[in-house]
């Protein structure tokens, strides 16, 4: 076990400049003038090229150039300097200002999946082609079909403007509440996976071998459903909800600029709509991080669920 | 063990859902009402706070509560004295300027010549990489704080000659430098900003100390909110609110949610997918005012088949203008027909005459005359919402001259520049202009004179550079507006770009707040706006 965390980690190491490098290319790279870039619309006066120039080490040019500048950013980035954005702040300040925020709204979204999404889950399995089956069938398809960039607005003006239930936007220090629709729309749409995952899952496992054993034994029905076969279809989900949750970390772009929630993905939205280069490298830089962490998380987890899966 | 615990946690689910279900939602939270209290204003993150490196809207707006400006603008966009006492000038070069006495920076320092003096210093001076600096490239002096090394600190042109008086000495006589001293750049710096002589204190910007009718209520709170209150030793026009909360939004569509629900009391930007329910939405608390934007269609004359003059009228004759802002931006824009704004005195109407008058037969029969190019292509920069109205203008093109038309769309306006730098071949390509300062000078020196900033065009006219160098030595304003009239008059002839569509400002408000007025910079007015 110890061994293979340890090769997992490892193999982080290299996913992590593998990645850093490609995000690090694409935003610095495909630029034609990256000082006309930093500057917009308006003219650049020389002097003010001098000083982006020098700043950002743009003297040196071609492959050589971006392979100083990059290693320049990596060498900050080892000492867990992230840089500072074209505005002159600390990404790592934005960056722990940012978090929590979306630390809460990842959590709220993903009780929502699990409490709704598995629970309905097992309840569409056991009670198979009944009403209640169909009719999540269709919510689900139904929500899966909607993308959130549609979504979100709806809810927002049913639930916010048209009917006031709950505040239209989250801002600066939001609330539990203020947060609670953005986390609902934010955790419906894998909510609808979760559900269909679990369902077949169950469904599945309610046919094993071990569940016929059981029941002839006379075990309860509710132990059976709940312990054995539960335990035994949560596979696919945790892995499921591991990527998931590495998703809601880096921030939901569209969810959190529609409810302007200051999260990642709102300070994410702003560095590439502002192309400020660095930001969107710096909260990368840690989403890779994020990502890489969760999935170790997940495969951890599966020797939990089912002992017969051992690591070498 | 390990394994009763996961059960109960994948049971508990259960639990909780039917603990949910049962509890209804609650209602919404209402605050109690305060005559004094502060409105809510929508704005972006601002980029900066330190007057000289502020140049975008949301940042401005900020600093306009906090500091007084040295002019302002009237009905008729002429300046008159704010924080200045006098602007005076014999000659167009040597300004004096005095300032009123009593202002405090709201730190209790008095305002004096040298807080200018200092502030203008600094945003010039190269090496602080201020993004406003070429606001002071008309002081005397101005080159010598350029480059990597710079010659000198300070500006030769800034004078002191008492505690409230200073002398500024232009490089070469310009008779709209007081229109200048309005703008966000020129804005005073108590001497706490500074850590050392030239040294901008680091914290200074997270809290921002000016001289004007708000002061900061706490710190700038990134991505969340910047608050200011009423300053009650700012000697002039005292503000009819108690505060103001700045607050950020990142898209305009929530902020407009949170305007129909009086969650928020101004948005100035109402974006474009709710313009057309904007009306039924808010009512008369929709409004539109004049903003400075204008928006062209640029030849690159220096490309043979566009070099003639009567090409690029054929094509701005076989433009419909009014179609294109009713049914692609609802009007939210205005179409335009001259070079310079409504916003600036010295506007006339309809300078190019018949070239702006929709007439598809003409139109065709002169481009064939001229012997147009069969092909055309515009270019822009596919990051700003343009493509639709590029495709409405090809469609237009297309029909009424019987061309070939393609929309090319470059990722980003920089890379359309670097290829016009090249002069390699992109058509026709868009262009907008914001005012700087409400001068006709603005809307014509940049884009036009053959050594302009921003002329992408080749565009050079001998005529038109003289009359401008005379309009900047005139003695008054009005006959300095007659010498812009005059040049503006041979671009109408010569049409270097074709004018299309002049911005407009389209806000709107909650029903808690009233006299609403948003400026020519985009900002809104916060000694006007009152709670309703």
């Amino acid at each position: 076990m110890l061994r293979f965390i340890l090769r997992r980690l490892l193999q982080m190491v290299l996913a992590f400049f593998g990645t850093t490098l490609i995000v690090y290319a694409l935003m610095f790279a495909g630029q034609g003038d990256p000082i006309q870039a930093l500057a917009g619309e308006r003219p650049v006066t020389a002097a003010q090229r001098a000083y982006l120039t020098e700043k950002y080490h743009l003297d040196a040019t071609g492959v050589g150039g971006f392979f100083y500048r990059y290693l320049d950013y990596l060498g900050g980035l080892v000492q867990g300097d992230l840089g500072e954005s074209l505005t002159g702040r600390q990404i790592s300040d934005i960056l722990a200002a940012a978090w929590p925020v979306t630390v809460k709204l990842a959590v709220i979204a993903m009780a929502v999946t699990v409490i709704f999404g598995v629970t309905a889950g097992v309840i569409a399995a056991i009670r198979r082609s009944g009403v209640f089956d169909h009719a999540t069938l269709v919510l689900t398809l139904l929500v899966l079909g909607i993308p959130t960039i549609v979504l979100a607005p709806l809810a927002q003006y049913f639930l916010g403007v048209r009917w006031p239930v709950f505040p239209p936007t989250a801002g600066a220090q939001p609330s539990f509440y203020a947060l609670l629709l953005p986390g609902i729309v934010l955790g419906s749409l894998s909510l609808a996976t979760a559900l269909r995952l679990t369902r077949t899952s169950v469904t599945e496992n309610l046919r094993a071998d071990y569940v016929r054993t059981a029941r002839s034994k006379g075990l309860r029905r509710r132990r059976i459903v709940g312990v054995h076969v539960l335990r035994n279809s949560l596979i696919p989900v945790v892995t499921f909800l591991g990527v998931e949750l590495g998703n809601l970390m880096g921030g939901a772009i569209i969810t959190e600029g529609v409810f302007n929630v200051p999260g990642v993905g709102f300070n994410l939205f702003r560095g590439i709509r502002t192309e400020d280069g660095p930001l969107v490298v710096g909260i990368v830089s840690v989403l890779v991080v994020v990502y890489l962490l969760s999935n170790l998380v997940v495969d951890v987890l599966y020797a939990v669920l089912d002992p017969r899966i051992r690591y070498e | 063990m390990r394994v009763r615990r996961l059960a109960a946690w994948a049971a508990l689910p259960l639990a909780v859902t039917l603990g949910l279900t049962a509890c209804g939602s609650g209602g919404g939270g209402g605050g109690a009402d305060d005559s004094d209290a502060a409105v809510r204003i929508e704005i972006a993150e601002p980029q900066h706070l330190v007057p000289t490196n502020t140049n975008e809207t949301s940042g401005s707006q900020v600093l306009s509560a906090l500091f007084s400006p040295l002019v302002d603008y009237d009905e008729a966009n002429k300046p008159h004295e704010v924080a200045a006492d006098s602007v005076t000038t014999s000659d167009n070069k040597v300004w004096t300027i005095k300032l009123k006495p009593g202002y405090t920076f709201h730190n209790g320092e008095k305002v004096t010549a040298d807080n200018y003096i200092d502030a203008w210093n600094y945003g010039a001076y190269a090496p602080n990489g201020q993004n406003s600096s070429y606001f002071f490239e008309k002081v005397a002096g101005y080159d010598d704080l350029q480059g990597e090394n710079p010659k000198a600190t300070t500006l030769s042109g800034l004078k002191k000659v008492d505690d409230l008086t200073f002398t500024v000495t232009l490089s070469e006589p310009y008779v709209d430098f007081k229109s200048m001293l309005g703008y966000t750049a020129f804005y005073p710096l108590p001497e706490a900003a500074f850590s050392a002589p030239g040294v901008l204190a680091e914290s200074y910007e997270q809290a921002p100390i000016g001289q004007g009718p708000f002061k900061m209520k706490g710190s700038w709170q990134h991505d969340a909110k910047v608050e200011v209150e009423r300053y009650d030793a700012f000697p002039g026009q005292q503000p009819k609110v108690g505060g103001v909360e700045f607050r950020i939004y990142q898209q305009p569509t929530a902020a407009y949610a949170d305007v129909l629900s009086d969650n928020l009391d101004v948005i100035k930007t109402i974006p474009t997918e709710n313009l057309s329910t904007a009306a039924t939405d808010l009512g008369d608390r929709f409004q539109q005012s004049p903003a400075s934007s204008l928006q062209v269609l640029a030849f690159p004359t220096f490309q043979e088949e566009f070099s003639k003059p009567e090409v690029r009228k054929a094509i701005s004759m076989a433009i419909d203008r009014d179609e294109i802002t009713k049914s692609i931006f609802k009007d939210s824009q205005q179409p335009a027909r001259s070079f310079v704004s409504p916003v600036v005195a010295g506007y006339r109407e309809n300078t190019i005459g018949t070239a702006g008058a929709f007439d598809p037969v003409k139109a065709k029969a002169e481009y064939e005359a001229a012997g147009g190019p069969k092909k055309i292509e515009l270019s822009y920069n596919g990051d700003g919402g343009h493509k639709d109205w590029i495709d409405a203008t090809c469609n237009q093109l297309k029909a009424n001259l019987g061309v070939e038309c393609v929309g090319t769309a470059e990722p980003k306006f920089a890379d359309l520049l670097t290829k016009l730098k090249q002069k390699q071949s992109v058509g026709l390509f868009r262009m907008g202009w914001v005012m700087d300062y409400p001068s006709m000078e603005n809307y014509l020196g940049p884009l036009y004179s053959t050594t302009g900033s921003s002329n992408y065009y080749g565009y050079s006219n001998p005529e038109f550079d003289k009359l401008l160098a005379e309009g900047a030595r005139a003695t008054t304003e009005d006959e300095a507006v007659k010498k812009y009239q005059a040049a503006e008059d041979l671009l109408a002839q010569d049409l270097p770009v074709i004018p299309l569509r002049y911005g407009q400002n389209n806000f709107g408000h909650s029903t808690k707040v009233k006299n609403v007025h948003v400026d020519l910079f985009d900002r809104v007015d916060l000694l006007k706006i009152e709670r309703a």
